[in-house]
């Protein structure tokens, strides 16, 4: 529990914990320390996959820590897209993993037919519109 | 509606808000992380005289210096997007929609990505990520690891990590590709290494120093860097290796590392695995300005300065009546120097209500000397061409406002 916790630093001293935090995530209990992120507590107790990518399902963690990147996504609370590096932990809350989604329109198409561009798109647009008989 | 709204409670953003506070001015800084400090939280560096530079500890004196005076600071809030009204701003946040006259963005800077393939599996961070967790929140990143990416402020978090008592294997650079351009290049990255070689009072740097001063030529100091890299604090830097993927099923497990040539060509049959738990990977850093650009401040691009720039003048201000920049939104540099352009933007702001302004026109011209002054001497410097950097953006702003 917490063994991954930086308790002694020649520079910055020892850890004062003030008070420990109760929380759960996927459903098992976990405690973390006050002024922990949802991020800092989790990775304390080792844990690194926050999500799995909403298409493919790989696994996918924290990245950039300061809420840039947007790759560390959970559910807190009900409440989803939530980043787990910029929120503070309190107690009690109800933290799920980003899960996969359905995704209903993934394309059969060949992803070279698909415009890059917005320019591409409309030129695309443009071509099936001439190509559309006059009625 | 406040007098001025700070987006960012960083070393810049908090130093505007003193200095507005001692002007009496109506003030609210709002940050998204759950701490005011900003970046200043992780900072832990040993200065030239041997003193530490502990950005805790500095964070609590500004911190403190605002509390005295009152200063509304919050914390957990974002800024999503601002609009232009007739009387200053409307600033939309997770929280609601904030009014003032005045706006100072001092958002900070980002970390560029330096993708190399495998770079999404957990266990994979930027170097400021690690920063964030080792010293802020005291949690280790992992057993074993390695730094991708070889620049002053990979080597200042990697030392810090040391400290802390995580395992490095050692540093090397991202394999070249598109997206990670000059930090996969020996030439270069050594090119800007020497600038740092004051934090390494060991061989290491000093060592590609020589060669640099000598008959001058990159290629050769390259050429004669050791194989096996040069040890800074027990730890190796290599600048003839590069990882060309990161492995792992459901998180890391191992990194390719090959050698490469001077200019950052891969030796065919060069490749091996290294076994570590994480990987730490440093692109550098660049403004962030997205805010500034929304609502139509122009910018500027100037590589000293780290890339896209609001333009601003000396003192601060853009060219968008009651917009104010400050700290590294205006250019990436030290916490010291941001800390100064911050009092600098806070005495600017004051001057726009108009009182006493014999007084305060003194005091702006001491702020300035102050940034100036700060800046020739930084320990820290993330770019050589700096006031290079600067003056380009000064012609900028009077192209735009004069021109
Ligand atoms: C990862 C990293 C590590 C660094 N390490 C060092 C170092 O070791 N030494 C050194 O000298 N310099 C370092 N720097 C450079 C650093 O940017 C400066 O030292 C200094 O902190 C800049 O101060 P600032 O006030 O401009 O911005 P910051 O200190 O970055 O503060 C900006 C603040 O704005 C907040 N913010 C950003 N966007 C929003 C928004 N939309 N809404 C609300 N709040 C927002 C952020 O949460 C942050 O607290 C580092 C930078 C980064 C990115
Ligand atoms: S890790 Fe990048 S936003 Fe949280």
């Amino acid at each position: 529990m917490n063994s991954h916790r930086i308790l002694d630093h020649p520079v910055l001293g020892k850890l004062t914990i003030e008070k420990e935090i109760p929380f759960t995530f996927d459903g098992k209990k976990y405690t973390g320390y006050e002024g922990d992120t949802i991020a800092s507590a989790l990775l304390a107790q080792g844990i690194r996959t926050l999500r799995v990518h909403e298409e493919s399902g790989s696994p996918r963690g924290i990245y950039c820590n300061i809420g840039h990147c947007f790759e560390c996504r959970v559910t807190v609370d009900g409440t989803p897209g939530i980043r787990a590096c910029l929120t503070e932990l309190n107690p009690d809350m109800i933290i799920e993993s980003g899960k996969q989604q359905f995704s209903p329109f993934k394309s059969t198409e060949n992803q070279d037919d698909l415009p890059r561009t917005y320019a591409e798109f409309e030129k695309q647009l443009k071509g099936e519109k001439e190509d559309e008989p006059d009625v | 509606m406040y007098d001025v709204l700070i987006i960012g409670a960083g070393p810049a953003g908090l130093s505007a808000a003193i200095a507005a506070r001692e002007w009496n001015l109506n003030v609210l800084v709002i940050d998204e992380f759950l701490k005011p400090g900003g970046r200043l939280l992780g900072q832990l560096h040993q200065e030239p005289d041997g003193k530490w530079w502990n950005g805790i500890e500095e964070s609590k004196i500004l911190l403190e210096k605002a509390k005295e005076l009152n200063t509304d600071i919050r914390c957990g809030i974002s800024a999503h997007t601002i609009e232009k009204t007739d009387h200053g701003f409307s600033v939309y946040t997770n929280e609601g929609i904030l009014e003032a006259e005045n706006l100072l963005i001092a958002t900070g800077a980002a970390e560029s990505p330096a993708p190399i393939p495998g770079w999404t599996l957990p266990g994979v961070m930027s170097i400021g990520a690690a920063q964030v967790m080792t010293n802020v929140h005291r949690v280790r990143v992992g057993k074993k690891g390695i730094v991708v990416g070889v620049n002053v402020l990979s080597v200042a978090i990697a030392r810090e990590m040391q400290l802390a008592g995580i395992d490095l294997e050692c540093m090397a650079l991202p394999a070249i590709n598109s997206a990670t351009e000059s930090h996969g290049s020996p030439k270069k990255v050594m090119k800007a290494l020497l600038r740092i070689a004051h934090l390494a009072p060991s061989t290491a740097i000093r060592f590609g120093s020589r060669f640099m001063k000598g008959d001058g030529t990159k290629a050769l100091a390259v050429k004669f860097f050791p194989k096996s890299g040069v040890k800074m604090w027990g730890m190796p830097i290599h600048l003839r290796k590069a990882v060309t993927r990161i492995n792992g099923t459901n998180q890391v497990e191992s990194v390719t590392i090959c050698d490469i040539t001077a200019d950052g060509e891969i030796i065919p049959g060069s490749e091996r695995n290294i076994e570590v738990d994480f990987v730490c990977i440093a692109g550098g850093l660049y403004p962030l300005a997205e805010l500034a650009a929304v609502i139509g401040c122009p910018f500027q691009y100037i590589e000293e300065l780290g890339g896209h720039v609001p333009v601003h003048n000396e003192q601060m201000e853009t060219p968008l009546e009651g917009l104010f920049v400050a700290g590294n939104i205006t250019g990436i540099e030290s916490a010291k120097v941001a800390r100064a352009q911050g009092t600098l933007a806070g005495l600017s702001i004051a001057k726009r209500k108009g009182q006493n302004l014999a007084k305060l026109e003194n005091q702006i011209q001491q702020a300035k000397m102050n940034v100036r002054t700060i800046r020739e001497n930084a320990t820290i410097q993330f770019h050589p061409g700096i006031e290079k950097g600067r003056s380009r953006m000064e012609e900028a702003y009077y192209d735009i406002v004069h021109g």
